[in-house]
C-alpha cells in the first residue's frame, strides 16, 4: 500500500476521461434520446388528436344520421298524409261525378218521358179527334178548333 | 509459477501482489506503477472509444441494438443523477458514467484468472510482476476519489464563491459564534479528510481482498488434486459472487462520486 506517483498519474487519466466523456460522449447520445423522446411524445399526441377527430366525427355522423332518419320519417309521413288526402279528393270527385252522371241521366230520363208523353198526347188527340170526327160523320176543321183540342191535350 | 525458487504461499501471493514499479525520481513516491497505469488507461481508452464509437452512430430513429444498451446505461447514470443532484447535468452525469464504467472495467479485471494472466503476461509481453486489476491499488481508488474530493471543492465555491465556501468552513454546521469557528473547521476536515479515504479504501479494500481470496484458491488448488477440484468449485463460487462485488462496488462507487459532488453545491 504505497503512494506514489502513480495516483497522480491515474488522477490525470481520470480527468481526460472524464473530458472526453462531457464532451464527445455524452452530448450527442442525450440530444439523439431527447429528440427521439420528442418525436415520441408528438407521436402520442397526434395519436391522441387522431382519436378526438374520430370521435367528434363519429358524433357528427350520428348526428347527421338521425337528421337524416329523422327527415325520411318526415318525408314518409307527409306522403302518406297525401295519398289519404288524393284518395280522399279521387273518392269526393268519383262521388261527384257519378252524381252528376245520374243528374244527367234522370234529366234525360225525364226528357225522354216527357217527349214520349207529348208524342201520346199527340197521337190521343189524333185519336181523339179522328174519334170525334167519326163520331160526328162530319169533318171538323182541325184548324178552327185548335184551341179546343189543345185545351183537350192538357187535360190529358 | 514464473518464480525460479521453490513455491510456497508466502512467495507465490507475494508475486502476485507485487507492481511493476518504474522508479523516476530518487524518493520512494517518484515510482510509476506500470501496470496500474497501462491496464487502466487501456480499458479507459477503449470504454471511451467504444462508447464514442458507439454515440457517433447514434441516431434519433430507431436504435440498434449496440446503441440501445449504450442508452439503457446512459438512461440509468442520468436518472441516479436526477435523483439525487438537482441542477444541470452537463458535467456531473457524464463523470459519474466515465466513473461507472471505468470502475466497472477495472474491477471486472480481477475476473480474468490470475495464474493464467501471470503466464500470458510472462510469456508474451515478458512481464514477470504485473498486476492486472489496477482497483486493487490505493494509487488508482486515491487518484479517483482525491479528483471527486477537488471536483466537489470546485463545485463549491463556483456555486457559494469562495467567500461563501470558507465562511461555511468556520460557522457551519454548529453556528457563526466565533468560540466555535475551530470546532467547524475541525469538524469540515473530518468531513473532508474521511470522504475521500473512506470512498477510496472501500473500493480498494473489496478488491484486494477478492484478489487475496483468488489467490488462496489457486494456492489451495496447487497442492493436490483434491485441493484442484476444491479450489475450482470454490473458484467458481467466489467467481460469481464477485460479480456481485465488482457490480456493487463500481455502482457504489459512481453513487459516492454523485452524492460528494451534489453535497458540496447544497449550503447547510
Amino acid at each position: 500500500m504505497n503512494i506514489n506517483l502513480t495516483l497522480i498519474a491515474q488522477a490525470i487519466s481520470f480527468a481526460l476521461f472524464i473530458l472526453f466523456t462531457v464532451k464527445f460522449v455524452w452530448p450527442p447520445l442525450m440530444r439523439a434520446i431527447e429528440e427521439r423522446q420528442k418525436q415520441i411524445a408528438d407521436g402520442l399526441a397526434a395519436g391522441e388528436e387522431g382519436k378526438q377527430q374520430l370521435e367528434a366525427s363519429g358524433k357528427l355522423a350520428s348526428e347527421e344520421l338521425g337528421k337524416a332518419r329523422a327527415r325520411a320519417a318526415e318525408i314518409i309521413a307527409h306522403a302518406e298524409k297525401r295519398g289519404l288526402q288524393m284518395i280522399e279528393e279521387a273518392k269526393i270527385s268519383a262521388k261527384a261525378e257519378g252524381d252528376r252522371l245520374v243528374a244527367g241521366a234522370k234529366s234525360e230520363i225525364q226528357q225522354e218521358v216527357s217527349s214520349a208523353k207529348e208524342g201520346l198526347r199527340e197521337q190521343v188527340a189524333a185519336l181523339v179527334v179522328s174519334g170525334a170526327e167519326k163520331i160526328l160523320q162530319r169533318e171538323i176543321n182541325a184548324q178552327a178548333h185548335a184551341d179546343l183540342l189543345n185545351q183537350l191535350k192538357r187535360e190529358l | 509459477m514464473a518464480t525460479e525458487h521453490e513455491l510456497n504461499a508466502t512467495s507465490y501471493i507475494q508475486h502476485h501482489l507485487t507492481f511493476k514499479a518504474q522508479a523516476v525520481g530518487d524518493h520512494p513516491f517518484w515510482t510509476l506503477y506500470v501496470d496500474s497505469l497501462v491496464v487502466g488507461l487501456v480499458l479507459g481508452v477503449v470504454a471511451t472509444a467504444l462508447l464514442w464509437w458507439v454515440v457517433r452512430g447514434a441516431t434519433s430513429g430507431v436504435p440498434n441494438k449496440r446503441q440501445a444498451f449504450v442508452e439503457l446505461l446512459f438512461g440509468f447514470v442520468d436518472d441516479q443523477v436526477k435523483g439525487i443532484f438537482h441542477g444541470k447535468r452537463d458535467f456531473i452525469a457524464p463523470t459519474a458514467l466515465t466513473v461507472l464504467v471505468w470502475v466497472l472495467l477495472m474491477n471486472a479485471m480481477d475476473f480474468l484468472p490470475a495464474d493464467i494472466m501471470a503466464w500470458i503476461l510472462t510469456h508474451v509481453f515478458h512481464q514477470e510482476e504485473f498486476r492486472i486489476v489496477p482497483t486493487a491499488d490505493v494509487n488508482t481508488t486515491f487518484a479517483l476519489s482525491i479528483s471527486v474530493l477537488l471536483l466537489s471543492i470546485y463545485f463549491a465555491i463556483a456555486v457559494k464563491g469562495l467567500r461563501g465556501w470558507i465562511h461555511e468552513l468556520f460557522c457551519a454546521p454548529f453556528g457563526a459564534h466565533p468560540v466555535l469557528w475551530p470546532f467547524n473547521f475541525l469538524f469540515n476536515m473530518v468531513e473532508y479528510i474521511s470522504k475521500p479515504l473512506s470512498h477510496s479504501l472501500r473500493l480498494y479494500g473489496n478488491m484486494y481482498a477478492g484478489e487475496i481470496i483468488f489467490l488462496l484458491l489457486w494456492l489451495w488448488a496447487a497442492t493436490s488434486l483434491s485441493g484442484a477440484f476444491f479450489g475450482a468449485i470454490l473458484g467458481v463460487g467466489w467467481s460469481i459472487f464477485h460479480i456481485l462485488i465488482v457490480v456493487l462496488q463500481a455502482y457504489i462507487f459512481m453513487m459516492l462520486t454523485i452524492v460528494y459532488i451534489s453535497m458540496a453545491q447544497e449550503s447547510h
